[in-house]
């Protein structure tokens, strides 16, 4: 081929790149920890790892050369591995404390942000050591740096197994306490999922599924700012150019992290798992959902219009995606992470969006109520409701949901609070004053939905 | 493997002078240029040859920077995969 500069795509890139915050957001390298578990736990800790640092000893060395030579920044590197629940269960012990350490320590040794996995599937039941991997989720999680947890609550299949959503009130409440003195920030490690993916690159959700091979490089691409940009230059137009405009966006975004995945997999020498279709905000001006949200002419996110605008934009960057990508995986849906987002920030702010309206986005596809901080003082059968809630939606609609909510230790509604880093600062939004306590309390399980008669 | 090097700012005397010296003396074959203005910036575009390179990419990449300081000029060295990926079907 004779060489050819297009000089307008080479521009748009670089700007993409530049001015629009294109990057990608994490290559999580997933990890089967099956052949780990051991009757000695000791033992086990060590195998998991030895696993962790023969597997993942050059990611981030990898993914610092592909961001320096393709000049796309690649903001994190993460690891997933096989719920610890599971491998953890031949070990016979009381306790999964060491498994967290090990994990922090491991991850930490490889240079990783975040390990997800400290896991359990108890959508239709408790194991015996599900039920202990529970009770140590808010220690692991005060006592841990970059060590995430899922809890999978219910599914589509089985319904929703009520007695886990009771006590993930509880556990989400003592995480808090247990962190308080960082603004309760053990929350913002735990995921409460229904229908949880096996192969998610995002956290704090991510954990390598019981179908997933040995190992497995997934990629999570980033964007909104490259999406808000393009929806300004279809301002005023009709939505069927709106779809178009950002179906184009989205496929140039996803061949970036295809070809990031497929440079990553190569020089790992690990299979290429999935790329994640969702775009995900950070706090950064310009790189927020909510802005794309009224790009597309509402005046604040929250009002009347966000949940069709919403699913407008992510039906539309799937489609887009979808042909970029050869296989398409993980949650794939939007994230609306409160505190994440300067636009959402913003609009928490001003009362103009609110818990209730956060909800009802995530029926049509947002991933869940996400870093969503509410009133210490929220008692913990609320929490659970608020779960009981969003699993529903996600049981009724065959799609994942997830709650990642944070109760701040001592903080009212109207108090803004700091996280930090990526996680930004959320405003404390009120939620219901009225009790949930008796319903909470029957226990038992939700069955499984029908499949006919869907409405 | 080939690379494209972007060169932006404002324009000035000794700019192609002082990249593709820079190339000739890392073994980097120059096969494509192309310029233009952007708003009152200068935008010039290199398609290049690296499969002879001297140096390696990072110590070409951190050549290109510091020569970019000197001039005034941002200078970027990206593999070419990713404008051929994102801009073709």
């Amino acid at each position: 081929m004779t060489p050819v500069i297009n000089r307008e795509n080479i521009l748009e890139t670089i700007r993409m790149i530049q001015e629009e915050n294109l990057d990608i957001r994490t290559i999580t390298l997933g990890i089967s920890l099956f052949d780990c578990a051991d009757s000695n736990g000791k033992k086990a800790r060590e195998k998991i790892r030895r696993k962790i640092l023969r597997y993942a000893a050059n990611l981030v060395k990898v993914g610092e050369q592909i961001e320096e030579e393709y000049g796309i920044p690649i903001v994190n590197k993460r690891l997933a591995v096989t719920p610890i629940s599971l491998i953890a269960a031949a070990a016979n012990e009381d306790n999964y404390l060491e498994f967290a350490r090990t994990l922090d320590l491991a991850a930490r040794e490889v240079g990783v942000d975040f390990i997800g996995g400290f896991s359990a599937l108890v959508h239709k039941g408790c194991t015996r050591s599900d039920r202990i991997l529970l009770d140590s989720i808010p220690e692991a999680l005060a006592s841990t740096e970059v060590v995430c947890s899922s809890v999978n609550v219910g599914t589509t299949r089985a319904g929703l197994n009520m007695d886990v959503i009771r006590e993930m009130g509880w556990i989400i409440k003592e995480t808090a306490r247990l962190t308080a003195e960082k603004n309760s920030i053990g929350c913002a490690k735990l995921t409460v999922f229904a229908n949880a993916v096996e192969d998610n690159p995002f956290m704090a959700g991510a954990f390598t599924g019981v179908g997933e091979g040995e190992c497995a490089v997934n990629v999570g691409i980033s964007g909104p700012g490259v999406i808000r940009a393009a929806v300004e230059k279809a301002h005023g137009q009709s939505f069927d150019i709106l779809a178009d405009t950002i179906k184009r966006m989205a496929f140039k975004i996803t061949r970036a992290g295809q070809l990031v995945a497929m440079e990553a997999s190569k020089r790992l020498n690990i299979p290429f798992g999935i790329v994640d279709l969702s775009l995900a905000p950070t706090p950064r001006p310009g790189d927020s959902i909510a802005n794309i949200l009224e790009e597309m002419g509402l005046e604040s996110c929250g009002t009347h219009g966000t949940t069709a605008a919403l699913a407008l934009l992510t039906d539309s960057v799937k489609k887009g995606g979808l042909m970029a990508c050869s296989h398409a995986g993980g949650l794939s849906g939007a994230f609306i992470p409160v505190s994440e987002d300067a636009g959402m920030i913003e609009a928490a702010r001003k009362g103009s969006i609110s818990l209730d309206k956060l909800e009802a986005m995530t029926s049509v596809c947002s991933v869940g109520l996400d870093m969503i901080a509410i009133p210490g003082d929220t008692p913990e059968e609320t929490i659970s409701a608020i779960i009981a809630d969003e699993a529903a939606i996600g049981m009724i609609n065959n799609k994942t949901t997830s709650v990642r909510i944070i109760p701040v230790y001592g903080k009212q509604a109207g108090d803004v609070v700091e996280f930090g880093g990526l996680l930004g600062k959320a405003p404390v939004m009120p939620v219901s004053h009225f009790s949930s306590k008796e319903f909470i309390h029957r226990g038992g399980r939700i069955p499984a939905p029908v499949h006919s008669f869907r409405n | 493997m080939r690379a494209v090097i972007t060169v932006i700012g404002k324009d000035r005397i000794g700019i192609i002078a002082g990249v593709s010296s820079e190339l000739a003396n890392a073994g980097i074959n120059i096969l494509d240029i192309s310029q233009t203005t952007l708003q009152e910036y200068f935008a010039m575009i290199m398609l290049v040859d690296m499969s002879k390179a001297t140096s390696s990419f990072h110590e070409i990449r951190k050549k290109l920077e510091e020569k970019g300081k000197e001039l005034g000029m941002q200078i970027k060295i990206q593999r070419e995969d990713i404008f051929n990926a994102m801009h073709q079907v």
